[in-house]
């Protein structure tokens, strides 16, 4: 995984509420058993017509927004499937940050494992971010994670949090896998208690 | 004395591996489950890093999403990505020695049938799965929920996930519900009211005199949209019910190992006086026949009422409103049963099992579906299948004209050849009524298999009570 730890890029305004990950990866595009090269059909019916034309009104096909790495969103975001080909589609895209009021719970966990910081913030500063998005490609968006940070073209800036675990996760590109194998002895203990407590598991 | 704990409480209690300072968990995971689509990436990351399965007894596989659900599937695939994907799970199933029902078991079906028909789904545990749905597993007091595809290698190799924990939430349903009124009904009702955000962060507990009249079937039914809430996972306290529909199945506790689980079981509820985050009371006799009009499962209403204007909204829903209607092709004002449909699909994770089957064969018996109409029944497993075969219900849908097809998750997502067209309007028993869900431009209601039945005869969205005052 790819470390986070700051992003200057443009942001694209998608106000929509329930962005749902049908719609960021359809299902046609799950049918590969790899992880990249999504990209290309991230939100591909909201982008293409039927016969795979550019749909211009379309946000990411905007020449404002087509190296978009960020993408400031409507409330729940991400809602519906556990498809981790979603994450996979926007980072393939290249987007890094998702800024939203709220996203599903899945989908919010899937992002840290892919190296992509979902960040939520209040409903005034989504709009003030939304705001600034739609200034388009000059309007260039900072996120620090470690100062924990979104600053808008104009210099305003505003705080978010973020859990301690997955900062450090994403600030250094960490596996959890290995990190969780480090505590092997714990799990061989816990599963030993549990036989015993409850053995028709 | 220990303070009072929720249900969600004692089971995530006894399954924490390590705490960390910050609250984050180390949880056990009791019962993995997977399918084709999202392992496929899990079980490649083990291969390069020379990971094994860590406790392949407690991990089950069958392939479901993407398979057709027409004759002649067990020997060959015609989609090749689709063949790749099944030919990658069984194999992935045979060199990490995991429990598979290939297709042409009779035990195959979808992961969420399969799982609870097959006694691998018991109170108290922990199941996980690459799959949204997993939370039909809570009806059996389970705590259950989906995962993507790193946690999936994650669960894998460590049979265990990081965890932080959820809040408490209450849904209560009281008293009794009307005739004509099923659980599908409930659970469409429950995120009409809390909308697809109201649970998220929070772990529902579903209670109540019309939570415990349901079978198991329609507790897995209500259980499995907790999702489509926003909860992470729903759950229901076990209760004799329970315990009736899981003894003897093949992988449930025998002897004195049965006897040893019921004493746990029967532990397993919420305590006189635990906190809940957040509540929410529904009556049963407010409950009426539901259909969803736009396209997010929380754009509910009865059957009697009729296509909101986007005005009726507010904020961000008010632009989403109007995209929906535009979406789904839609007259504000216009009366929900007035609302024509060309397609019918019966199954899916929340509702292909037996019951569904019955309650939509009891509407359709001796009846015939309107001419030009495309009708199909898809069961959850091959044992519902054959169940219904033996119940006299297959015979039922095929004279009525409906299509009786192979199991598997079929058009609720459409990832196989089952799919609408663009314009296609369909009364489907499914979870999701997402734009492009069931093919692109397709257009999905949401609603029962008695609701989806009574629509295939009439030819348009129909208030099932009509026709049960027909039939009595």
């Amino acid at each position: 995984m790819d470390k986070f730890t700051t992003l200057t890029g443009v942001a694209a305004p998608m106000p929509l509420v329930n962005i749902d990950t049908d719609m960021i990866i359809p299902k046609q595009f799950l049918k590969t058993i790899q992880r990249s090269g999504l990209g290309k059909n991230l939100f591909d019916e909201m982008r293409y017509t039927q016969d795979g034309a550019e749909i211009a009104d379309f946000v990411l096909n905007q020449p404002a927004y087509r190296k978009a790495e960020i993408i400031v969103a409507g409330d729940n975001f991400g809602c519906g499937s556990s498809r981790e080909h979603a994450p996979w589609a926007l980072l393939d895209f290249g987007i890094r940050c998702v800024i939203s009021t709220s996203f599903a719970d899945i989908f919010f966990n899937n992002c840290f494992k892919n190296g992509i910081l979902p960040i939520v913030m209040p409903q005034e500063v989504v709009e003030v971010l939304m705001e600034d998005a739609k200034k388009g490609e000059n309007a260039r968006m900072t996120v620090d994670l470690e100062a924990q940070t979104v600053t808008t073209s104009d210099g305003q800036s505003f705080g978010f949090e973020v859990d301690p675990f997955r900062k450090h996760c994403l600030l250094n590109g960490l596996d959890d896998i290995g990190l969780t194998l480090e505590k092997v002895a714990s799990i061989d203990t816990f599963e030993a208690k549990a036989n015993l407590l409850r053995p028709w598991v | 004395m220990t303070a009072p704990r929720t249900l969600y409480d004692k089971i995530w209690d006894d399954h924490v591996v390590h705490q960390a300072e910050d609250g984050t968990c180390l949880l056990y995971i009791d019962r993995h489950l997977v399918h084709e689509v999202t392992s496929p990436q899990a079980f490649e990351g083990l291969r390069m890093t020379g990971r094994k399965v860590r406790a392949p007894e407690k991990t089950i596989a069958v392939p479901d999403h993407n398979v057709p659900t027409t004759a002649g599937r067990d020997t060959h695939i015609d989609n090749e990505e689709s063949r790749i994907q099944v030919e990658a799970l069984d194999k992935n199933a045979r060199d990490f020695g995991i429990n598979y029902y290939p297709v042409s078991d009779i035990r195959q079906g979808i992961v969420h049938i399969v799982g609870p028909e097959q006694g691998w789904t018991l109170p108290g545990m922990t199941v996980v799965c690459g799959d949204s749905h997993t939370a039909t597993h809570g009806a059996f007091g389970s705590l259950a929920h989906g995962i993507g595809t790193s946690e999936v290698e994650h669960v894998l190799a460590t049979q265990t996930l990081i965890q932080k924990k959820s809040k408490n939430m209450k849904v209560e349903i009281t008293g009794k519900l009307r005739p004509g009124v099923t659980a599908k009904d409930i659970t469409l009702s429950v995120i009409g009211a809390t909308g697809t955000a109201g649970g998220t962060g929070y772990v529902i507990e579903y209670c109540g005199e019309a939570i415990r009249d349901l079978s198991m079937e329609g507790r897995m039914t209500v259980c499995n949209m907790a999702i489509e809430g926003g909860a992470r996972a729903g759950l229901i306290a076990p209760d004799e019910k329970t315990f009736e529909y899981i003894k003897g199945r093949p992988h449930a506790p025998k002897g004195a190992a049965w006897e040893a689980a019921m004493t746990y079981w029967k532990s397993l509820f919420t305590d006189e006086g635990a906190h809940f985050d957040k509540v929410v009371v529904l009556k049963g006799e407010d409950i009426a026949p539901v259909v969803t009009w736009g396209t997010s499962p929380e754009d509910v209403l009865p059957i009697t009422g009729t296509v909101p204007a986007p005005e009726d909204f507010t904020g961000g829903k008010v632009e989403a409103a109007r995209r929906s209607l535009e979406y789904m092709g839609l007259t504000p004002g216009m009366k929900l049963s007035d609302i024509k449909i060309d397609t019918v699909f019966i199954g899916s994770c929340t509702n292909g099992r037996i019951e569904d089957l019955r309650a939509a064969a009891a509407i359709l018996k001796g009846k015939k579906i309107k001419p030009g109409m495309r009708a199909m029944v898809v069961p959850g497993s091959g044992l519902v299948r054959a169940q219904a075969e033996e119940e006299g219900l297959a015979q039922i849908f095929i004279d009525a004209g409906f299509e009786w097809r192979l199991a598997g998750c079929s058009m609720c997502l459409a990832m196989n050849p089952d799919q609408l067209s663009p314009g296609e309007r369909c009364a489907a028993t499914s979870n999701r009524n997402f734009e492009g869900r069931q093919g692109r431009g397709g257009r999905t209601h949401l609603l029962s298999p008695a609701m989806a039945a009574a629509a295939a005869v009439t030819g348009h969205l129909t208030d099932v009570r009509e026709m049960m005052a027909e039939t009595v």
